[in-house]
Parts: C-alpha cells; structure tokens; sequence
C-alpha cells in the first residue's frame, strides 16, 4: 500500500501566499478558479483581470497573465482584451464595491453584449480594503463603518441583487448564485464556475457566478461564525440559483 | 467495507490559524498547534492523521491552499 | 503614385489609422467627432477589424486600456467632455506604459460648454491631464493631410515608447475637406508585437503582467522613474515643429493646429502692408520645442501667441522665448473661431501702427 496525492494545490496559482485575512473565503475562489482553469487546460491562453480591493493583488495570485483594472472597470478591460484576442480566455474577479457600485454600468452592457469574458463576483456584503464601509449589498440593519447604526432602506437604500439584474441580460449565457461556507457548497460553486467558463470557451456569450464570501475581519466575528452568518443572514437576502444555463450538462 | 485511509499534509508556514478545516473536518483529525509559525499564528495540525478518511473537506475550506491530501491506493 | 482624394478631416484620421494597421475601434457618440466613429464602424468590418460603440467614454478608455494590455493597435476618439472622463484610465496606461492613440476633437469649455471649434484642452493633453506623474505625446495637425501623416506617426511612437499618444484637432480640422495622399496598407505581420511584455497568454514563458500599481512605495518610484527617463527620451528625439517665413522675420507668430493655418494669413496679410511676420507653429505640443522657440525669439520686436483659449500654450511660449523678445497674447474662447482680420488688428494694435 502506498499513498497518493489526490488533492493539492492547483497549477495555475503561483507560490505567493495570499494577503486575506485569516479565513477570508477569497482564497478558496481564488483556489476552485485555478482548480477549473487546470482542469479546462487553458492556463496557457487565459488572461486574469484583478479589481481594486482586497482582490487588487490577484494578479500575482493567479499563474496567468494577469493585469488590474481601474475600480470597476474591469468588464470593459476584459472586452478590449477580448475584442483584441478572440482566442484567449478572459476572466474578471470583482468584489461587490467593484462590480456592484462604481462599476454598474460596466458589467450591465458586458453582460447585454454578450461580450465573451467570465466574471467571478464576489459578494461579501461590505467593502473590505477600505476598512468595512457600506457596500451595495450590505444588508438592512447590518453595521458598517459607514452605518454604525444599521443599514436604513430610507437613507441608504436597498441589498442590490446583482444576478437578478444581470439575468435579465439577453447576451448572458451562464449565471449562478453559490457559496462557499461549505465543502459541499465549495464544489457547487466550482461546477458553476467551470460553467462560467465553458460559456466563454463554446462561444456561448457572458458568463458570471456570484459566490457569497466572509469577511470575519470587517464583520467583526470569527471565520467559523462567519461560516454561520453568511448561511443565516445573507442567504435569505441572496437566494441561491442557477439563474441563466445555456452550457448544458455535456461537457 | 475497509474505511478508506487517508493523510493531510498542512503547510505550517502558510497556514494563517482560521481554523476552518478544524470546523468541518468530520473525523476531528486537525487541532491548532502550539507553537507559532513566523507569520504569529498557530497552525492546523494534522494532529490525529491516523483517522484521516481523505475526504478532502478541510483542502476545499482552506482559504489560503495548504493542505494536501493523499489516500492510500495499492502499490502498483 | 498614389491618388489625391477630397476628404473630411476625422474620416481621414479613421482610414489613416487603418493604413497604419489599427483594426480596433472603441468609441463613444460625442459631437464634434462622430464622423469618426461612424467611418470606423463602416470601414471596419470591410478590413476585418472591429468596432465597438461603447457605453461611455469611461468604459471606452478601459477598452483601450484592455486592448492595449495585448500589444494590439487600437485607437479611439472623443471630444472634451469625453476626454475629461477619460482621464483616470489615461492615468493607468501611462504608468502600465501601454500604446494607443487617442483623438481629442476638441470644443467649447469649461463644463458642457458647446460644440464650437476650440483649444481649450491644451493644458489637459499636454500637462498630464489625469493623477500622478506622466505626460502624452501630443500631436496637433493643422492640415487634413497633417493629420494624415500624424495619424500614423502617432501609432509608430505609441508602439515605439510603449505611450498613449494624442491627436488633438478641434471641429474645423475634422469637419474641414481637402484633397489627401493616403499612405499604403501597412502589412500586419510587420507591426510590432511586443512579446516581451503583452498578454498573450503564458505559453511556454513566465506569466506577463501589467499593471499600474505597487503597494511598495519604492518600486512604484523606480517604475516611475521608467517613465521620467523615456519622457526625456522623447523630449530629446520627437519634437517637431513648422517654420513659415521666420528667414527675415522681426514679428514672430505662435500657433498651433487650426490657429496655425489662419496664422498664415495673418502672416501673408502682414507682409503686404510691409510688415515682416512669420509663423512658428509647434506640432508636438508635448515635447513642446522650447529651445528651437527660444533661437528663434532671439532680436525680434514682437511674438505674438494666439490660441482659442485663454491663453494656454503661452505658458510654454513664456517659457521657451524667457526674455528675449516680448510676447504678447491674443485669444478667443468659448468656440469663437478668430479670422485672419481680427488677428492682424491686433498685432497692429500691439505694434502701435
């Protein structure tokens, strides 16, 4: 008997050590994005497209040629890639200031073109790099460096569902909501991902999955109760879904 | 049927002590060590790797990818 | 010999850079220059390239930026408003040191202002115009066939200094029609392919990246320390200006673009009645000629500065001609056109005849 290696860590991270927090689930997107990218085999024709915020230093994180675009921008970086270079593959990683405030209009005329890029959103309830301000999607009541006394719908308006916006688009091809508080889930998010993916890779259109995160740090409570937290509280907000599948089950 | 027999590897100095592969590994094989690595935290452990099924739970909660797990096969 | 055709101003700046082998266009509807994007959306698909009508000028920008990423020519066009939107994505490809052009059919400003001809947004070009420490090269035509031919020198420096270059022109330019001479098709395959640093996808090499950004303030300082010593290198190397009828001069016009073709008016109107004037128009507003200006003003009566804006390149006057020979000023904003006729009454009323 001997043992095998059955699990580790996927080619297409470099070395660096991520700069998250402890138990900020960025890393394991971070790691199931890689894990697809190894798996479809184009590391070698992919290019990343970082964000600004936590996520702003992924470009050393991902093992692919990789570049960061200006707050919010990065769908529109993404199509002149793409427009320039049909045959390599384009992903965009944002958090919910990125993609969900400044940078609105952006992933909404991506989506509608049906532009031929992948978006890892990332939704997390709260601005993370900046030190815990109101996002978006902050929940009603949720406190914040900018709500120290609880989000108000009245001054402060509504959680923004993004992928209920975003199907809505008739260029998008592939949309989920996942999570990844989970093994299970984990998994579930990685299929959607590879979905994502496989929506650029057939020609298909837009491809996007919207993956609940922690961020014990600026939700103030530890990464295993932020586990919990994001099942209790944001799951109710977000539901959880295939939105858009235009990929199929073949793969 | 024989449980399957696994193992875990858990990079100390890249581990960041979260302690999410503790949460849901099933068989409780990973405990904080005692020590500190040079980042200041205390790592995970595979302290009690003989119960270890290989089901990969803690390498798909690890948020900062240092574990690796192996399982034991038949020599070729 | 190739054929003289009669063209408008922007659609000869569209075909000029597809001779120059662009086949990416991203743009944005903004008067006075939708004649451009329209030619492109026309004229593309023709020569298998690609145009994109954008969202806005701030998604059109990061466009570029993304194009640009892959060592890919690709250019777009706007007017002020648009330009000022810009700005921040201008900012990231000069630190990421990626090459486009851009073209700035400039108008009436500040704020909304109007659609009126204009040299408004000669600071904004040619002083940085977005965040941080970085200049463009700025290229001002002032013929249809000018434009032409900076047109493809602009994609040759982006590519050469790895830079956004700007073509700034304003309403007369682009809407102005003259007979042209097009340059040949450039062939695709000798375009540069900047292999070293594009992203192309990391087959068989390291992983490429570009980027604006470090958060070690000692490395983002050499990366703009990069910068500083190709912005010398092109302050050394690029500067081009036009000298008309300076030989016997004793009055010394400036002007640039539009300005600059009136100014020969001026000039040949001033001569008639005796008095010996002639034209120094800077085609690259940045590197301004100061040294060739400073020559130049040296013993003469008067330099006369005259821009459609409040006075803008007369800094870069002040600075080249120090105090050499006296400057004044003449100008009109908000879209006003000056005709040979006022310009010329001034410069009387400056001489006191």
């Amino acid at each position: 008997m001997a043992f095998q290696v059955i699990l580790k860590r996927p080619e297409s991270l470099t070395q660096r050590e991520f700069t998250y927090c402890p138990g900020c689930t960025h890393g394991i997107i971070h790691r199931i994005i890689a894990e697809v990218i190894d798996e479809l085999g184009i590391r070698e024709k992919t290019i990343a497209v970082a964000p600004i915020g936590c996520s702003v230093f992924a470009y050393q994180f991902f093992n692919t040629d990789a570049t960061v675009a200006a707050h919010g921008r990065a769908p529109a970086v993404a199509t002149g890639m793409k427009r320039a270079r049909p045959d390599l593959y384009v992903f965009t990683y944002q958090g919910d200031g990125d993609l969900a405030a400044i940078g609105t209009a952006e992933i909404v005329h991506a989506a509608n073109r049906g532009e031929k890029i992948t978006t890892i959103f990332v939704n997390n309830a709260i601005y993370g790099m900046t030190g815990g301000q109101m996002a978006p999607t902050t929940l009603l009541g949720m406190k914040t460096t900018t709500t120290p006394y609880g989000r108000k719908a009245d001054n402060d308006g509504y959680p923004l569902h993004v992928a209920e916006i975003i199907k809505e688009a008739r260029g998008v091809a592939f949309l989920a909501r996942t999570k990844v508080n989970t093994p299970q889930d984990v998994q579930k998010t990685k299929k959607a991902i590879k979905k994502a993916f496989l929506a650029q890779i057939k020609g298909l259109g837009f491809g996007m999955v919207e993956v609940l995160s922690t961020c014990p740090t600026n939700w103030g409570i530890d990464p295993v109760s932020a586990l919990k937290w994001l099942e209790e509280h944001m799951v109710p907000e977000y539901p959880l879904g295939v939105f858009v599948d235009k990929v199929g089950d073949e793969q | 049927m024989p449980r399957v027999k696994g193992k875990i590897e858990i990079d100390q100095e890249r581990c960041k002590g979260c302690g999410l592969c503790i949460s849901v590994c099933p068989m409780k094989v990973i405990d904080f060590g005692e020590g500190f690595n040079a980042k200041g935290y205390h790592p995970a452990e595979p302290k009690y790797v003989e119960k270890c099924i290989a089901c990969g739970f803690c390498y798909n909660m690890c948020p900062d990818v240092c574990i690796t797990v192996y399982r034991e096969v038949e020599s070729a | 010999m190739a054929e003289r055709v009669l063209v408008k101003g922007t659609e000869a700046i569209g075909e000029a850079a597809i001779r120059a082998g662009c086949r990416l266009f991203f743009g944005y509807p903004i008067t006075p220059q939708n004649e451009l994007p329209e030619y492109m959306s026309k004229r593309m698909p023709e020569v298998g390239g690609t145009f994109l009508q954008t969202e806005s000028e701030v998604a059109t920008i990061n466009m570029v930026y993304g194009a640009a990423c892959t060592g890919t020519r690709v250019m777009t066009s706007t007017s002020s408003p648009g330009f000022s939107l810009m700005q921040e994505g201008i900012s990231y490809m000069a630190c990421a040191q990626l090459p486009a052009v851009l073209v700035n059919v400039v108008r009436g400003g500040p704020g909304l202002g109007d659609i009126q001809p204009s040299q408004g947004d000669y600071w904004q070009a040619t002083k940085g115009g977005g965040h941080g420490d970085y200049k463009l090269i700025v290229l001002a035509p002032s013929t249809v066939q000018e434009a032409v031919d900076l047109t493809v020198l602009a994609f040759d420096l982006a590519d050469k200094y790895r830079t956004p270059v700007v073509i700034i022109a304003d309403g007369v330019i682009g809407q102005m029609m003259e007979p042209v001479t097009f340059p040949e098709f450039r062939n695709l395959n000798t375009l540069p392919k900047h292999d070293d640093w594009a992203l192309t996808g990391a087959n068989g090499r390291e992983k490429h990246i570009v980027v604006s950004f470090d958060i070690d303030p000692h490395v983002l300082e050499k990366m703009n320390l990069e910068i500083v010593e190709k912005l010398r290198k092109i302050e050394a190397n690029e500067k081009r200006w036009e000298e008309y009828k300076l030989e016997d001069a004793e009055i010394v016009i400036t002007a640039f673009g539009t300005v600059g073709r009136i100014a020969k008016s001026v000039v040949e109107q001033a001569r008639k009645e005796g008095i010996k004037a002639g034209l120094f128009r800077p085609i690259t507003l940045w590197p301004f000629p100061y040294e060739r200006l400073e020559e130049i003003s040296k013993g003469k009566k008067l330099i006369l500065d005259v821009e459609m804006n409040m006075g803008q390149m007369l800094e870069d006057v002040k600075l080249a001609v120090k105090d050499h020979a006296r400057i004044e000023f003449y100008g009109r904003m908000g879209g006003v056109v000056p005709t040979p006729d006022e310009i010329f009454e001034a410069l009387k009323k400056f001489l006191n005849v």
